[in-house]
């Protein structure tokens, strides 16, 4: 592999390391194998898939397309992240708005601020990335505020019995999962650079770029993140807490 | 004072795809009654259902002579306070709970009365929730609910949590609130005699049915 010509061969050759990782699940029988093979199809499937779209938005280049393919990563984006919020009811609007305010919000502040032209070739990657990002933040903000109610169920009631609204009972725990949601970016931010290098500064260091402008691009979409995935944790946490509640401030039964 | 502090018509409900009450007619009077039954016969349920932390699917519960809906939820809790059987205070210290407490209910807090009320010394106020023992935190949730200075305490097996000597503390503390509040007490208990040491009525459930209610050797023979 040299530049930026990547064959499907060195890509294949990759599978190796595919293979170490669905070995040692089973030699831990830790059961992933099933999904360590669907992620690897998968990734391959959609991102070759992805790859063409992109080249045709790019051949066609019009704004119109570009928001179609944002606006199908955020619907899927959605979708998948309600799989990691199965004990949340109704997770899946609240992922949907999270999304697009995340997208939207973070892309026309980029656009807005002049960091980026708003042309195809730089809203798709910064959108993508800035959707997937929230997409993780939203699933991980949900998948611990389900998990905090489910532990927390007599501890919210108490505090409902005391005539405590909902949002007041339910503040401890939404706190809780939106810092479980955002911690892992800022962790992974704090850290970038010393014990590990993100991944557009890599690609971009691969494909010969300087490596001052790579860093410098990394730092302005790692800032970018930083904004999105909070937004993302915050509105998901927000509106879907609600749904544990009735309108007479009652906690609904658990859903399983 | 009201001749009927709380009325019940045809209540049912049901939790978990199981009937935990079926069709509950009963009224409850001022003064203190005892809901007394085996495990599972619904008390619990009830106090929920008293409080509004639920809503009956089917009949309706009133309270001085109203449905419960006509009500606003959070003031109804605030003036008809639950105690539940496990504690589950919120962090920090007791008197932070207090006045988390007495701050919903838009009250005045006086820490060392209503710890006092509760059985507990004023020393508690500065003390962490985390460490106390079981039978602390029960009596501090007491203490917390008085804050809000309620008409009614609902309180679910109130010294389950206890040994005897606890037990006794918080049984003379009940009793000495109602000489000393004008206030009300709905106590489930599964113990019998607990009932006849607390209460002067008793409304008694079996398998989500009442069996009997009324004055307390009546409903308890």
């Amino acid at each position: 592999m040299s530049g930026i010509d990547v064959s499907l061969g060195e890509v294949a050759a990759a599978l190796a390391l595919v293979a170490v990782a669905a070995a040692i699940s089973r030699w831990w029988r830790a059961g992933l194998e099933d999904d360590i093979l669907v992620a690897a199809v998968r990734s391959f499937v959609q991102l070759t898939a992805i790859g063409y779209a992109i080249e045709l938005i790019f051949d066609v280049d019009t704004i119109w397309l570009v928001l179609a393919l944002l606006a199908v990563m955020v619907l899927f984006g959605a979708f998948t992240a309600r799989a990691r919020a199965r004990r949340v009811p109704g997770a899946f609007w609240p992922l949907l708005i999270a999304l697009t305010v995340a997208g939207a919000t973070t892309l026309g502040l980029v656009i807005a601020l002049g960091i980026f032209e708003p042309t195809p070739r730089n809203l798709v990657p910064v959108g993508g990335m800035v959707i997937g990002n929230a997409m993780t933040a939203a699933a991980v903000a949900l998948n611990r505020l389900g998990d905090e109610v489910a532990d927390s169920r007599a501890r919210i009631e108490a505090t409902l019995a005391l005539g405590a609204t909902a949002g007041e009972a339910a503040a401890p725990i939404v706190r809780r999962a939106l810092r479980s949601g955002t911690i892992a970016l800022i962790d992974s931010t704090k850290t970038t650079g010393l014990i590990f290098f993100p991944g557009t500064m890599v690609g971009m260091l691969l494909a010969g770029a300087e490596p001052t402008d790579a860093v410098r691009l990394q730092l302005i979409l790692l800032y970018a993140l930083l904004g999105s995935v909070s937004i993302a944790a915050l509105v998901a946490t927000t509106l879907a807490y609600r749904n544990f509640f009735t309108p007479a401030q009652q906690l609904r039964e658990a859903v399983e | 004072m009201a001749v009927v502090l709380f009325e019940l018509h045809g209540v049912s409900f049901s939790r978990g795809g199981r009937r935990a009450l079926d069709s509950i007619d009963a009224e409850i009077a001022p003064g203190a009654t005892a809901v007394v039954g085996p495990s599972g016969s619904g008390k619990s349920t009830l106090l929920r259902l008293l409080n509004r932390l639920a809503d009956p699917e089917r009949g309706t519960i009133s309270y001085r002579g109203r449905p419960l809906p006509g009500y606003d939820p959070l003031a109804l809790r605030r003036e008809v306070s639950l105690v539940p059987q496990l504690p589950a205070l919120l962090g920090g210290t007791v008197e932070s709970n207090l006045r988390y407490a007495a701050e919903l209910a838009g009250v005045g807090l006086d820490p060392r009365r209503c710890l006092r009320l509760a059985g507990l010394g004023g020393d508690f106020a500065g003390r962490e929730v985390a460490k106390l023992s079981v039978g602390e935190q029960q009596r501090t949730m007491l203490a917390r609910a008085l804050a809000q200075q309620p008409r009614v305490l609902l309180l679910d097996e109130p010294t389950s949590a206890l040994d005897r000597t606890a037990r006794d503390e918080v049984e003379a503390t009940l009793t000495r609130l109602r000489g000393e509040l004008e206030i009300s007490l709905v106590v489930v208990s599964h113990d019998p005699d607990q009932a006849r040491r607390l209460a002067e009525r008793a409304l008694r459930l079996e398998g989500g049915r009442v069996v009997a209610c009324g004055p307390l050797e009546q409903a308890l023979a």
